[in-house]
């Protein structure tokens, strides 16, 4: 099977190290950014085959930022945030990912990640 | 502009409207404090006790100026009422014949004040002015408390998502390491183990922080005076950072030897040292130097820990000794720190008719200096 490379960006260095080895053990390959700024670095010259956003990094919504950047290189290539937004806020966000939609991300998933549930997502948006 | 609602009622016409034309025509001077100055009066009037309860329910007045005597439900069972539903009405009491009985038992119904009739419009003024300084203090009062009650809710809030923060992290890490998620070799969970015990270490010293925090703060802390060598105190916080300043290169230098003895607490003067040495490490660069100056000055110590960090804005500068107060860069992202650290220090340092200030360049370094009263630190 070909490795797909994931795209993880997170400022909290715990998620990101938690997210990264979870994504790393189910044997996808990972490039890490730190800020929305080196993940925008990253996205210059590299093309992930999906990617995993924190919703808020240096911006209230860096990941959606990023998610639009992606989108914008290749539509195809699925994004999923995470945020604590929602379950702090009872906001929900719309994944819908049509043209209308002004969220560009094919998942949201709340912060107090159940892996399982990332990595079943992760499954689906490659297939 | 605050206002004061004013409720008069009598049951004779002449009383209602003289008593409002005086109160309408005086200008409230109760010599307070000029948010409360040129307060406006709202006044209403009512000539039963029935239509005054009716007008109590439906917008409560600050003031009453009630009439014992009413021709139905009387001016001291009305009191009684309002008593039972705790309503704080500032009430006047208005009676033909002034006698002691009617004082005592209308003072013990809640009733703030008293008036003989017939009474002058200088002692309606008067005894008017008493209730509204006293309503005001006690504005005043429920202002604070409300204020007080704010600051301890946002600090509780702040440490319950600061404590929350790393129970998260060790969580998400133990979650993983149970399910073996990140595969069968060992090795992969190190950095998980390591990560996981300093984030616990990080919220034990902030719940050790906070409990000295609240001890200073409620004066439970029992202080020891005697003579210290703050040279000797020194030199035990350089000895527990130096594992951390060795690693790193960091240079540590005390430029004074000879003992230095100051009227103070032990721990206290640990607590004080152990923090400006833990981040003068903490905050240094590689290979950097952290340098211990001492001078006195009349009746003063003064330590200057002088380092070669990484420096704060000048925004941040000014934030530093509030609670939970982390600087938040690219520098300081892998640095610990429960954020109560300088906040301690400034609290204890005021023991000590002290001081301290800071100088600061934006990645050259940062200069905290101590100053410290050498003797008659009693509080």
């Amino acid at each position: 099977m070909e490795e797909k490379t994931i795209l993880i960006a997170d400022d909290d260095m715990d998620l990101l190290e938690q997210t990264t080895a979870v994504v790393e053990g189910a044997g996808y390959k990972t490039i890490t950014a730190d800020s929305e700024k080196s993940a925008m670095e990253i996205l210059e010259n590299t093309q992930p085959d999906l990617a995993i956003f924190d919703l808020m990094m240096e911006n209230m919504d860096s990941g959606f930022i990023l998610s639009r950047k992606v989108k914008e290189i290749n539509h195809k290539i699925p994004v999923i945030i995470v945020t604590a937004v929602t379950s702090e806020t009872g906001l929900h966000f719309e994944t819908d990912n049509t043209k209308s939609s002004w969220i560009k991300a094919d998942a949201i998933i709340n912060k107090g990640i159940r892996y399982e549930q990332l990595l079943s997502k992760i499954e689906d948006l490659l297939k | 502009m605050e206002s004061i609602k004013v409720l008069i009622v009598d049951d004779e016409p002449g009383m209602r409207l003289g008593t409002q034309r005086v109160l309408k025509k005086h200008k409230i001077d109760v010599d307070i404090e000029s948010e409360y100055q040129g307060l406006e009066l709202i006044i209403d009037l009512a000539e039963s006790g029935e239509e005054a309860r009716e007008k109590i329910l439906a917008d409560k007045p600050d003031i009453m100026i009630l009439d014992h005597k009413l021709p139905g439900i009387q001016g001291v069972d009305l009191l009684d009422e309002l008593k039972t539903d705790k309503t704080d009405i500032h009430t006047i009491m208005v009676t033909a014949y002034a006698s002691i009985e009617v004082a005592i038992s209308a003072t013990k119904r809640g009733a703030f004040d008293f008036l003989a009739k017939p009474f002058t419009p200088d002692e309606l003024k008067h005894t008017f002015n008493k209730a509204v300084k006293h309503l005001v203090l006690k504005w005043k009062a429920d202002k604070l408390a409300e204020e007080k009650k704010q600051i301890r809710f946002e600090f509780i809030s702040v440490l319950a998502h600061e404590l929350k923060s790393p129970l998260a992290a060790v969580e998400g890490y133990l979650r993983i390491i149970d399910k073996r998620m990140a595969g069968d070799e060992l090795s992969g969970y190190d950095k998980m183990i390591k990560r996981s015990m300093t984030r616990l270490e990080g919220m034990r010293k902030m719940i050790f922080d906070i409990l000295d925090l609240t001890r200073i703060e409620s004066g439970k802390m029992k202080r020891e005076l005697k003579q210290v060598d703050i040279i000797e105190v020194l030199k035990d916080s350089i000895d527990s950072v130096s594992p951390d300043a060795d690693q790193r290169g960091i240079h540590i230098h005390l430029n004074r030897e000879e003992p230095l003895f100051i009227d103070g607490d032990q721990t206290e003067l640990e607590i004080i040292s152990n923090n400006f040495m833990t981040n003068g490490v903490k905050y240094n660069k590689d290979n950097g130097s952290l340098n211990i100056n001492l001078k006195e000055a009349d009746d003063f110590i003064i330590i200057d820990f002088i380092d070669t960090g990484i420096g704060m804005t000048e925004e941040n500068k000014n934030r530093l000794f509030g609670e939970f107060v982390r600087i938040k860069s690219d520098e300081t992202k892998n640095i610990t720190g429960s954020g109560l650290g300088l906040s301690i220090v400034k609290k204890l340092v005021g023991f000590y008719n002290g001081s301290v200030e800071v100088k600061t360049v934006l990645g050259e370094g940062s200069v905290f200096s101590v100053k410290l009263k050498k003797g008659d630190n009693n509080g």
